[in-house]
């Protein structure tokens, strides 16, 4: 491309691009090389200790998010309901099921390796513990890892939390993946792992906050789900995950400096006409359509609250490498999902205060109970806190199925007007005082 | 030269058209059927909405005469009645020719086709003359504007006459032929038009009965006695101002479309609003302490709050099921085989409320017959559906904050009185004796009312002329 700022956007594209490659390419030859594989999901997850094991991970709901976006999930979760599971349950399980039935082939076209081990670190969502239960069944021959991870029902977590964490890692977890490796664990290389991870978790925040700038140089929730899959998911505590966010953060930095707008796949946003923070995932079935409709309007998302399933660094929280176990149970603790609801309202509302968001949107995800219970109320929490306008959708995960174009456009359009028509209402009444 | 501005609400199973003038008053309304083709109901509300808009101005420019002399206002107003039954004959006739082309297509062989074509004859033979008699004598231009709806009545009334063989066909030629001549716009030409209606009248005021007194038309009031023996007078000197209006040059100033099929509208985009937001907009016109608005519509129920200026501050629709809606309302009453407009008194019938579980347009009906078998009266059933379909109205207005004086039902189905009643009765239930309800007779026009108002305010450029909150009617 001619445009040097492009090339350089592109640039960490390509990292992570070539990061996702190599590691399905290892997990496809991962019989031949000899390598374990570990299934496990990405809220709370432990990825320091299956690299201190040189394990593959493997994430399910990546997975079916991968193949909503591909268009493959409607047909997995026929035939996941065929085999008997409702039109109720979670369209991630059905999916990851659905793909199971057809062969395994993973998002890349390349067949996935079966788990030596099923590593459930997070049981804020339910749904995971049944999940694994299927899976277990699926593989019969997989070692079930199990760490109870305790909800933070008062909004804190305690050392008694911790050392209850701690004593299941040590006397679960770890022999489990000793079991199933044949190595022993080994601290020094886990805390160097979570070295990595701190310094990868200081330029994420860096690059989160840059959305503080007006007009914001990324969108936090379409694009962030780009941005956050290195470090919510398989790199974490790898060098090249340092090196991912250290040239996004470059970037990033750059088009601040620059006063850019948010790369949108059509090219460069031209306006920021409304500032906007989002709770809930996204849906990725129809995920380009759902997205434009958003940046024809000029609507930039400055903070969402997905893109911390994977960890909540933003506010302070880093991995501790000087106390590896007692820090990863910290971190399992502390993904957003596990936060309790007057948690998640005071957490949103600071959002929208600190990122100077015109309104807050919530996308209500038909399946998903985790993340749908109290959105109602949360919604009208933030509305009173706040005195921005709030909106609501719903969509689904990757069931196309629950996916309205008609009906979401709608509501958007309404919504964005709805703004549109505040923002004059209170210039003027500036004006007026 | 006044300015006018317009609004249409492209609604999924009507459409409304509203023209107002500067001081934000509704000067011309247009409705009619919404079907498959969206910008021809569009084109045909707003015609109806500037036929409409003249014979308001009309009015206007004649204000003091007409409190004077009675008379006037009687002329007048069957004026528009006979004029709204010229545009009706030309549609007639439209659809005659589409019947007589169906049956030419559909029936290849020779004599069944006559056979056909000599019934459709005679039922529009029967039909003809009653519609112009209901125009001319009992005023159903307003109390039915829909053409569809009026002749398929008198069509399936015709049609059930006949031997019973002869329904389906029938039926058949009805089905394919409506729609294309329903879905024609036909360009009036207003002057000629309202001449022929003067004409009209001319022979109805001819043939008036002999004295009021005689007691034989119920439809025989002092303003009519007034014209007996005194019309050709009337309409010599309504006449310059009757070519006054049908030469106003209606300029419009500035139009905004909202509804359903919005985006069909051949308007800019900055002339698209959505219909949220246009009807609280006009809902807070007419009733300026409206706080929560509830709209159900043909498809889709919203529960809107608004502030002080009209302006929304958030929303919740109905998703993907149109249960509660208008046309849940329809199924309903094509189940139980009477008119929509039945169903509603029908309902006020109810000396109980039979529980309903399923507000589901498809379970519903099922319901409905299996209460029937177990012996319940259908107007108790009917009691009992109407109340679910406020109840389920009212969680989605939990879901959007709740109920704050003043609330105001707009939409379509505020015309149902059961649905009004049940409405009054749920929500002083749930929050307290003292909200005031507003149902106004324009409800349904509110969305277009509201496009009107952000036409008239330019939208971007001036909004706060809502501040006023002046009422308009």
């Amino acid at each position: 491309m001619a445009n040097p700022k492009e090339a350089v956007k592109e640039k960490s594209m390509v990292i992570q691009k070539e990061m996702l490659a190599k590691q399905f390419s290892e997990l496809s030859k991962a019989k031949e090389t000899g390598k374990k594989v570990c299934y496990t999901f990405v809220p709370g997850n432990l990825i320091e200790l299956i690299m201190a094991f040189d394990m593959l991970p493997v994430y399910p709901e990546i997975n079916a998010l991968q193949s909503g976006m591909r268009k493959k999930s409607g047909g997995y979760i026929k035939d996941a309901e065929k085999v008997g599971h409702s039109e109720d349950v979670c369209t991630y399980v059905k999916c990851d099921i659905g793909m199971f039935l057809n062969g395994n082939i993973g998002p890349t076209g390349e067949k996935l390796p079966e788990p030596d081990l099923l590593l459930l670190s997070y049981t804020g969502c339910f749904t995971f513990l049944k999940w694994f239960e299927n899976l277990n069944r699926l593989y019969p021959n997989a070692e079930v890892a199990m760490l109870h991870t305790p909800y933070q029902e008062d909004g804190k977590i305690t050392q008694e939390q911790i050392d209850y964490m701690v004593k299941q890692l040590k006397e679960e977890v770890i022999p489990k993946f000793e079991k199933v490796t044949g190595k022993k664990f080994d601290p020094a290389k886990l805390t160097g792992l979570l070295q990595n991870s701190v310094e990868a978790e200081n330029y994420w925040v860096k690059i989160l906050e840059m959305a503080k700038n007006k007009p914001s140089p990324i969108d936090a929730y379409f694009a962030g789900v780009y941005y956050m899959g290195p470090i919510n998911t398989s790199f974490r505590g790898s060098p090249e995950c340092v090196e991912y966010y250290k040239e996004l953060y470059k970037e990033v930095k750059e088009r601040a400096d620059k006063k850019l707008l948010p790369v949108t796949p059509e090219g460069e946003m031209e306006k920021e006409r409304f500032r906007l923070v989002v709770e809930g995932p996204p849906n990725w079935t129809n995920f380009r359509e759902f997205w434009k409709i958003f940046y024809d309007l000029g609507a930039v998302i400055v903070a969402s609250t997905y893109t911390k399933v994977g960890g909540v660094y933003d506010q302070g929280y880093r991995q501790d490498p000087s106390k590896p176990l007692e820090s990863i149970a910290t971190y399992c603790m502390g993904c957003y999902t596990n936060l309790n609801l007057p948690q998640r309202v005071d957490l949103i509302e600071k959002y929208v205060k600190e990122y100077k968001a015109d309104g807050f949107l919530i996308n209500s995800i038909k399946s998903c109970n985790s993340f749908s219970a109290g959105q109602l109320m949360i919604m009208r929490e933030i509305e009173q806190r706040t005195g921005v306008p709030v909106g609501f959708i719903e969509s689904d995960l990757v069931d196309p199925r629950y996916f309205s174009y008609a009906n979401i456009k709608n509501r958007l359009e309404s919504y964005f007007q709805m703004l549109e028509q505040r923002k004059i209402i209170l210039e003027q009444e500036q004006v007026q005082a | 030269m006044s300015k006018y501005y317009l609004g249409v609400d492209l609604g999924s199973t009507t459409s409304k058209a509203v023209i107002i003038n500067e001081a934000d008053e509704i000067i011309g309304r247009g409705i009619t059927n919404t079907r498959a083709n969206y910008s021809v109901a569009a084109d045909i509300a707003r015609d109806e909405a500037t036929y409409n808009a003249r014979f308001s101005v009309l009015k206007k420019n004649l204000e003091d005469e007409i409190k004077a002399k009675p008379e006037y206002r009687k002329y007048i107003a069957d004026l528009e009645s006979v004029f709204q039954y010229e545009q009706f004959k030309v549609k007639l006739d439209r659809l005659g020719e589409e019947l007589v082309k169906t049956c030419d297509n559909f029936f290849t062989e020779k004599t069944l086709r006559e056979t056909m074509l000599n019934h459709l004859r005679a039922i529009r033979r029967a039909f003809k003359p009653k519609i112009k008699h209901d125009y001319l004598y009992n005023d159903l231009g307003s109390r039915n504007q829909f053409f569809r709806d009026i002749v398929s009545e008198k069509y399936n009334e015709e049609v059930n006459k006949l031997d019973a063989t002869l329904f389906e066909p029938l039926m058949t030629v009805w089905d394919k032929s409506i729609s294309p001549a329903e879905n024609e716009r036909i360009k009036f030409d207003f002057k000629e038009l309202v001449h022929k209606a003067m004409d009209e009248l001319k022979e109805k005021y001819k043939n008036l009965p002999e004295s009021s007194l005689d007691n034989k038309s119920v439809h025989f009031d002092a303003e009519m006695n007034l014209l007996r023996g005194n019309f050709d007078h009337v309409s010599d000197t309504l006449r310059k101002h009757i070519d006054d209006i049908a030469e106003l040059d209606f300029e419009i100033e500035n139009m905004t479309g909202t509804g359903y099929g919005r985006a069909l509208l051949p308007f800019p985009q900055e002339c698209i609003r959505s219909e949220i937001l246009c009807h609280a907009f006009g809902a807070h016109a007419v009733f300026p302490e409206t706080r929560t608005v509830l709209d159900i519509g043909g498809q889709d129920t919203k529960a809107i709050q608004v502030d002080k200026y009209g302006l929304v501050t958030s929303f919740q629709m109905n998703d993907r099921c149109a249960a509660g809606c208008g046309r849940y309302l329809g199924y309903i009453a094509d189940e139980l085989s009477i008119s929509l407009n039945e169903l509603g008194p029908l309902a006020m019938e109810a000396q109980k409320e039979v529980n309903i579980c399923s507000t589901c347009t498809v379970f519903a009906g099922a319901e409905l017959r299996e209460l029937t078998n177990l012996g319940e009266k259908r107007a108790d059933i009917l009691g009992g559906l109407h109340k679910a379909i406020i109840m389920r109205a009212m969680s989605l207005i939990a879901r959007s904050g709740g109920v704050f004086n003043e609330f105001t039902f707009t939409g379509g189905v505020a015309r149902n009185p059961a649905v009004i009643k049940y409405l009054g009765q749920l929500v002083r239930e749930n929050y307290g004796d003292n909200i005031k309800i507003n149902i106004h007779t324009d409800s349904i026009f509110m969305g277009a009312l509201g496009g009107a108002m952000f036409a008239r305010r330019n939208i971007k450029a001036d909004l706060p002329g809502a501040k006023t909150g002046k009422a308009v009617a």
